[in-house]
């Protein structure tokens, strides 16, 4: 998937949002750390221009609500949760770039909890890589792929990885 | 990912990266205190004792809300109400403790080393909340995230500690961070009050109030230990304010947008007048808010794992 390939994506993800959601008084979009945060942006900025409105993305860490906490040996650095509207009562749509186990969008849910009660809470995922170990399945999916649990599926953004590309690896035996 | 210290004993020879990791997670956590509800998940089921040998409110109560917000369990220990009263050792109480299944020992002694001795007779993630005349370094911590809050940086910036030094586990620990995050200290005080071998610190220390505030970014008062008084280590507590004190007057020979810190309890209008405490220099109340964070990012960061 190269830069267009993402674009075109997102670009159908941001249509098929817009099919479901019409009223924007009440419609937010947040994305998660790190990765889904720019893709958020990325979708937003597409609504903004189609549609003539002026939203502003919102970014969620989810490191302190994970389950697996525990068995961590080290920890993973807790990133910054910014959300500057307040989510009583809308309609949100959550964006992360690859839908795996469903243990991070899990944990996503409970931190938005901690926030306020949404009206509802829509998933939109670049890449949706399957083996699910949780109950949890995306409203919108850029691309569907088939892996093995042995392989990584890496996203790389221009804002911060320089280009945008995405990227399946096989960890080595052992690793 | 992770610090390399394995307990939080002191600030001397922690590294420049392992405070940095403190500082920015401590900024995360900054603003889960302003949400609605400010408690996060993480440290369910992980039990945390607050072992106080010696009175404190503001470093005890910003350690067990820290604690809360975390969602540790946390268990109070202070001496006076305790078996230390019928005379048990500092090791049976802690291998009683352990034997309770705990995973953190927060503690404050009035001995030096105490928290280090702790980690040689228990497995449990020790932090220093103050021994001795040794190190305080959560209030450090919190000192220099409240500075890199209000300055955007710390690298450079001059620091004016001015007090007790000799008695003052918040000037070392200072001194040692602060040094390590490339800031330039300068400790002031009476010479009866300054310590004797001060090389250790690597900072210069001075009896001259003015040559401290000179071109000064930050400038911290120390509390007045009033009940030091006895040992004839300074005249008067006039003689005192009148030399050392931060009033309205001296305040006019630092720096526009110098800020103004003291990690309290304040002795109002002797190290501090109460009109510049109050001022919009002052920072004391957001050391306060910072102390919280940075103890949840401490425990957090020190807290995890099947081993701790």
């Amino acid at each position: 998937m190269d830069s267009h390939a993402l674009d075109l994506a997102l670009t159908r993800i941001t249509h098929q949002i817009l099919e479901r959601n019409r009223d924007f008084s009440k419609f937010g979009i947040v994305g998660m750390q790190t990765r889904g945060v720019y893709l958020a942006q990325r979708i937003t900025s597409k609504i903004n221009e189609l549609e003539k409105v002026n939203l502003i993305s919102g970014t969620l860490d989810v490191t302190l609500y994970r389950d697996d906490y525990r068995n961590a040996f080290k920890q993973p650095k807790v990133q910054i949760t910014d959300i500057p509207f307040d989510i009583n009562e809308m309609n949100l749509v959550l964006v992360d770039d690859v839908l795996y186990t469903g243990r991070t969008v899990r944990a996503a849910l409970d931190a938005l909890m901690d926030f306020g009660r949404p009206k509802s809470i829509q998933l939109a995922v670049l890449i949706d890589r399957g083996n699910r170990e949780l109950p949890i399945r995306a409203d919108y999916v850029g691309k569907k792929i088939t892996t093995l649990r042995n392989q990584v599926v890496s996203l790389k953004v221009s804002e911060i990885d320089g280009e945008d590309s995405l990227w399946l690896m096989e960890l080595e035996e052992g690793d | 990912m992770g610090l390399q210290i394995q307990h939080l004993l002191g600030l001397e020879n922690v590294s420049k990266e392992d405070i940095s990791l403190i500082l920015d997670t401590a900024d995360s956590f900054y603003e889960i205190l302003q949400r609605e509800i400010k408690v996060v998940p993480t440290l369910r089921g992980k039990t945390v004792v607050n072992l106080f040998y010696e009175n404190s409110t503001r470093t005890r109560i910003s350690f067990e809300l820290a604690e809360k917000r975390l969602s540790a369990a946390a268990l109070n220990f202070s001496a006076s109400t305790s078996s230390v009263k019928k005379g048990e050792s500092l090791r049976d109480t802690i291998r009683n403790i352990e034997a309770m299944k705990i995973d953190m020992v927060v503690v404050r002694h009035s001995s030096a080393g105490v928290p280090w001795f702790l980690t040689q007779c228990t497995d449990a993630v020790i932090v220093n909340a103050g021994d001795g005349l040794h190190e305080h370094p959560t209030q450090a911590l919190l000192d220099m995230m409240t500075i890199r809050r209000k300055m955007r940086k710390l690298q450079g910036l001059k620091v004016a500690i001015i007090g007790d030094i000799f008695h003052s586990r918040v000037a070392r620990s200072n001194a040692w961070g602060m040094t390590t995050m490339g800031m330039d200290v300068v400790l002031c005080g009476p010479p009866t009050l300054l310590p004797q071998h001060t090389e250790s610190f690597g900072v210069p220390v001075t009896d001259n109030l003015n040559e401290a505030l000179e071109g000064a970014d930050v400038i911290m008062l120390l509390r007045m230990q009033l009940e030091r008084q006895a040992s004839g280590t300074f005249p008067s507590i006039r003689e005192y304010r009148d030399r050392y004190g931060l009033d309205l007057e001296k305040l006019s020979l630092i720096k526009k947008d110098a800020i103004i810190m003291h990690p309290g309890p304040i002795n109002r209008g002797i190290e501090l007048a109460s009109d510049v405490a109050d001022s919009s220099r002052s920072v004391i109340l957001e050391q306060v808010t910072c102390g919280v964070a940075i103890r949840m990012a401490v425990l957090y960061l020190l807290g995890g794992g099947e081993n701790a």
